[in-house]
């Protein structure tokens, strides 16, 4: 196929950025710690995006692997993050950040 | 055969390693099963090395076992050297060290430490075979402290009691001075010669003249051989020493360790032959702690008190041998004192156990006829010690009196005067000991009985020894070969070249040890004149005594002295600086530093809010950060 | 007429990812991860890597959106009780966002990133055959490790999930 010809490899680069910026400022913008997490779903779907995008400028299949290993770490993430909202949910009645202070004392 | 030497120390290594890990878990006679067939394994292998450089002609193996330091200029392996002077000691370590365990099986039959004590007497062994096996300076600078390390454990056997820790402390302190000296003379060596290998060392001071770095050299490395062999002035450790069970002082305060002075001049012979200044210093100091220590044993009560001067004396006219450069002879008298004197040591230790640990003469007499083995076995060593022919001291300590003649007469007579209160204190110590009638408390004499089978043999074979040793080196004048002058003479090759040979006429040697003869005879009629004719027993505590004979009796105040001059010194200034630097200074820096930290981070920890969103958004920032300056 | 198709599934992926962080409602932002999700299958398509496309959607979109979900739903928000930040905090938000993404801009102008990508292309490895070769050869043993992985998941999971285990 032609793609190679027609996009720049700069562009998906840039694309990558953009999506990784917007998922750093949705997990500083929000304190709901569901979509906190979306975000960060979203971080890790940009690095896949880049992946894919250099495995295939460089016709190697390794960075594909690596997409493919993301994701079945991203999946048993998330199964195990979401427990742990649904127990903070259970126990205090929110998911809000500010409530999970616990840090400090 | 020599392929197995490394065998030789490891052995006894293994064996404190079992008994020290699991001897609780042992029963007592797989302990000392472990512990003296250790040793006897070392023995035999040691024989068939010792028969091997006997008869192969080599004059020296050396076994790389791996590469220990390498760092710069320094290239330091751990290997060993065998050699005929090596090979020598190897036999006397483990031969007798083998005699002492077999001793102690039974001789410490009844003690609740039986197995730390066949422990620390295994490791002791490994750290000796270390020692005189190494072939450079650095490994046996590691026997050194090592053997010095096993000193104090066992000197502080009984861990229980003050005193025999304060005597341990003793002897681990002023060992240390000694050895701090030594250490420079391996620096200052290092620092001459770009190695402390003793074949390059050797090899290259050959083509030395008499310079002062090596003068230097070896002041430094006598005054490590001063501490570690119990000469002037570093010598009270020794008679204090005597705290540790019996067999240890035979073994190591008297057989082995003390000699490593001795061995260590001996392999460093021609950067010795090289400083005339130091040899005549060496017979000095050797001259003098015999004399000196020879006046002290005339009066001593304490049975092991005694034997451990006569050591120390001993040890003199070894370093007196050295002096006049007669290597061989000083190692001769080595082995030979060895065999002796732990017999003797053995002897006094099967008396105490049969007095249930009475030390003191006073209370003893008459035990010929309780203890026979042990009164022929002593009367055969004292024999030897008083050198009375053809006993192997005769030879040996004749030989050294000979030497100095040669050398010097003034070095003679005194070597002679030692030699004669030698004679007269060892018999002193036996006609009060075994003659006469008991004077102990009557359940004393109720318990007395003869040492079991397993401290008996080895005062027997240690009694053959004894009365045999000297043949390996009969004089000149018997036209017999000298066999053990022969067989280290490629030790001492080197340093024959430099030195001038002078021979005195066999009548002059003749004169020489019939005159030394007759005074060991007339010495031991004289004690017999005091101590069995007239029935004399030395004083008790407390009462008068003239001046002179108080003097000697305290040692000189030679302990006093020290402590004057050194301790109470140490102690009021270790006190200045407790109170003004440690409080002070010291103290205050801490403190300020502690509290710099509490306040700062009073202020830091402000930034610590426990929220996540400020948490993340710093993490966020100093990431952007990090790719930024990137 | 690629790099059209391309600026489309870009336009998409960028703007609903924005809504995703801007809906004050939790399942509108789980419906515009979604589509997020589904431009960049697209932009897989584009880049020959029809496989990871497909499992893509499946992994994403799929499960674990659906998971998002369903949390979602047991939790039963309110709009009202959707907590948001102050102001001062969310123009802070978007300050250091904006930074990291002109820093990350500013890095790929300065190195210029260029590939020779001419006719030695082959555009067959995106397909399960190659892709599978990769994987059970080089990667099998990270691949067994990952399924490791998958139950010490499950089983936290499940301990996680339990009630008064604690």
């Amino acid at each position: 196929m032609n793609t190679l010809q027609h996009i720049p490899i700069n562009l998906y680069i840039l694309l990558s950025a953009v999506l990784f910026s917007i998922g750093v400022f949705g997990v500083l913008l929000r304190r709901n710690a569901i979509i906190i997490f979306m975000c960060v779903e979203l971080m890790l779907n940009a690095v896949n995006l880049l992946l894919v995008a250099f495995s295939t400028y460089l016709s190697d299949a390794e960075g594909q692997v690596f997409v493919f290993f993301i994701m079945a770490v991203a999946a048993a993430e998330v199964a195990v993050g979401l427990a742990i909202l649904t127990m903070i949910y259970r126990n205090t009645g929110s998911v809000d950040i500010e409530v999970l202070n616990k840090l400090k004392n | 055969m020599i392929k197995l030497i490394g065998l030789v120390p490891i052995l006894p290594l293994i064996g404190f390693l079992i008994t020290g890990l699991f001897g609780r878990k042992l029963s007592k006679g797989i302990t000392s099963i472990i512990a003296c067939g250790s040793v006897l394994a070392s023995f035999l292998i040691s024989l068939a090395v010792f028969f091997e450089i006997k008869s192969s002609g080599e004059h020296a193996v050396t076994v790389n076992l791996f590469e220990w330091i390498s760092s710069g200029k320094l290239h330091v392996s751990f290997s060993f050297l065998v050699d005929p002077l090596s090979s020598l000691f190897l036999l006397i370590i483990t031969g007798v060290g083998f005699l002492i365990h077999v001793y102690s099986v039974g001789y410490m039959h009844n003690d609740e430490g039986f197995s730390r004590f066949f422990a620390y007497l295994n490791l002791f062994v490994f750290f000796m075979l270390l020692l005189v096996l190494g072939s450079n300076y650095l490994l046996m600078y590691v026997g050194w402290e090592g053997v010095g390390l096993c000193s104090y454990l066992l000197i502080g056997f009984w861990y229980k009691n003050t005193s025999y820790n304060n005597a341990a402390k003793k002897a681990f302190i002023m060992n240390r001075v000694g050895d701090l000296v030594f250490v420079l003379g391996i620096i200052l060596i290092f620092v001459t010669f770009g190695s402390i290998n003793y074949t390059e060392v050797f090899g290259l001071a050959k083509f030395h003249g008499t310079e002062p770095v090596i003068t230097a050299i070896t002041l430094l490395l006598f005054v490590g051989a001063v501490g570690k062999s119990a000469q002037l002035p570093l010598y009270t450790w020794l008679p204090d020493a005597m705290a540790g069970p019996t067999p240890v002082s035979a073994l190591i305060h008297a057989a082995t360790m003390v000699t490593a002075g001795i061995y260590m001049i001996a392999r460093s012979n021609i950067l010795y032959t090289l400083s005339p200044f130091t040899m005549s210093i060496v017979a000095l100091v050797g001259v003098i702690t015999s004399l000196f220590a020879a006046a002290i044993g005339l009066f001593q009560n304490d049975i092991k008190k005694v034997l451990a001067y006569s050591t120390v004396s001993q040890l003199g006219l070894m370093f007196l041998a050295l002096g006049v450069g007669a290597y061989v002879t000083g190692v001769f008298h080595v082995m030979t004192h060895a065999f002796f004197k732990a017999l003797l040591f053995l002897g006094a230790g099967s008396v105490i156990h049969a007095m249930s640990g009475e030390q003191d003469i006073r209370n003893m007499g008459g035990l010929k006829k309780y203890l026979p083995v042990t009164y022929w076995t002593f009367l055969l060593a004292a024999l030897a010690i008083s050198g009375v022919f053809p006993f192997a001291g005769f030879f040996s300590k004749d030989e050294i009196l000979a030497k100095a003649f040669e050398h010097n007469k003034l070095l003679w007579f005194l070597g002679s005067i030692a030699s004669a209160m030698t004679a007269f204190y060892m018999f002193r110590l036996l006609y009060l000991t075994f003659f006469g009638s008991f004077r102990g408390t009557k359940e004393q004499e109720h318990h007395v009985h003869e040492s079991p089978k397993s401290m008996t043999i080895p005062l027997m074979v240690l009694a053959v020894l004894s009365v045999t040793g000297g043949f390996v080196g009969l004089p000149a004048v018997s036209g017999m070969p000298h066999l053990l002058e022969g067989f280290l003479e490629p030790v001492f090759a080197d340093s024959d070249m430099k030195m001038f040979p002078s021979h005195i006429s066999h009548e002059t040697e003749i004169t020489l040890m019939l005159t030394a003869l007759s005074i060991a005879v007339i010495m031991i009629f004289l004690a017999y004149n005091f101590y069995i004719k007239q029935k004399k027993i030395p004083v008790a505590e407390g009462v008068e005594i003239n001046p002179a004979q108080k003097v000697v009796y305290n040692k000189f105040y030679l302990d006093e002295f020290y402590n004057a001059l050194v301790t109470k010194p140490l102690n009021r200034l270790s006190d200045i600086f407790y109170r003004f630097m440690e409080l002070r200074f010291i103290d205050a820096i801490v403190n300020a530093i502690g509290e710099l930290v509490k306040q700062s981070s009073k202020i830091v920890r402000l930034i610590q809010t426990g929220s996540i969103e400020f948490y993340l958004l710093m993490m966020v920032l100093s990431i952007a950060l990090i790719l930024f300056v990137k | 007429m690629t790099i059209y198709l391309f600026y489309f599934l870009s336009f998409i992926a960028i703007i609903s990812a924005l809504l995703v962080v801007v809906s004050k409602n939790p399942v509108n932002s789980v419906l515009f991860l979604i589509m997020t999700f589904f431009a960049i299958a697209g932009h897989y398509v584009l880049l020959n890597a029809q496989f990871l496309a497909a499992v893509h959607v499946i992994v994403y979109a799929g499960a674990i959106m659906v998971l998002f979900l369903y949390v979602i739903m047991m939790m039963n928000f309110n709009k009202e009780a959707e907590p948001s930040k102050t102001t001062l905090s969310q123009f802070i938000a978007v300050i250091a966002g904006g930074i990291l993404l002109i820093t990350l801009v500013g890095a790929v102008r300065v190195f210029d990133v260029r590939f020779a990508t001419t006719d030695n292309v082959h555009t067959a490895i995106g397909t399960v055959e190659n892709l599978g070769k990769v994987l059970f050869s080089k990667f099998l043993f990270p691949f067994e490790i990952s399924s490791l992985l998958f139950l010490t998941a499950m089983v936290g999971v499940v301990l996680l999930g339990k009630k008064n285990t604690y």
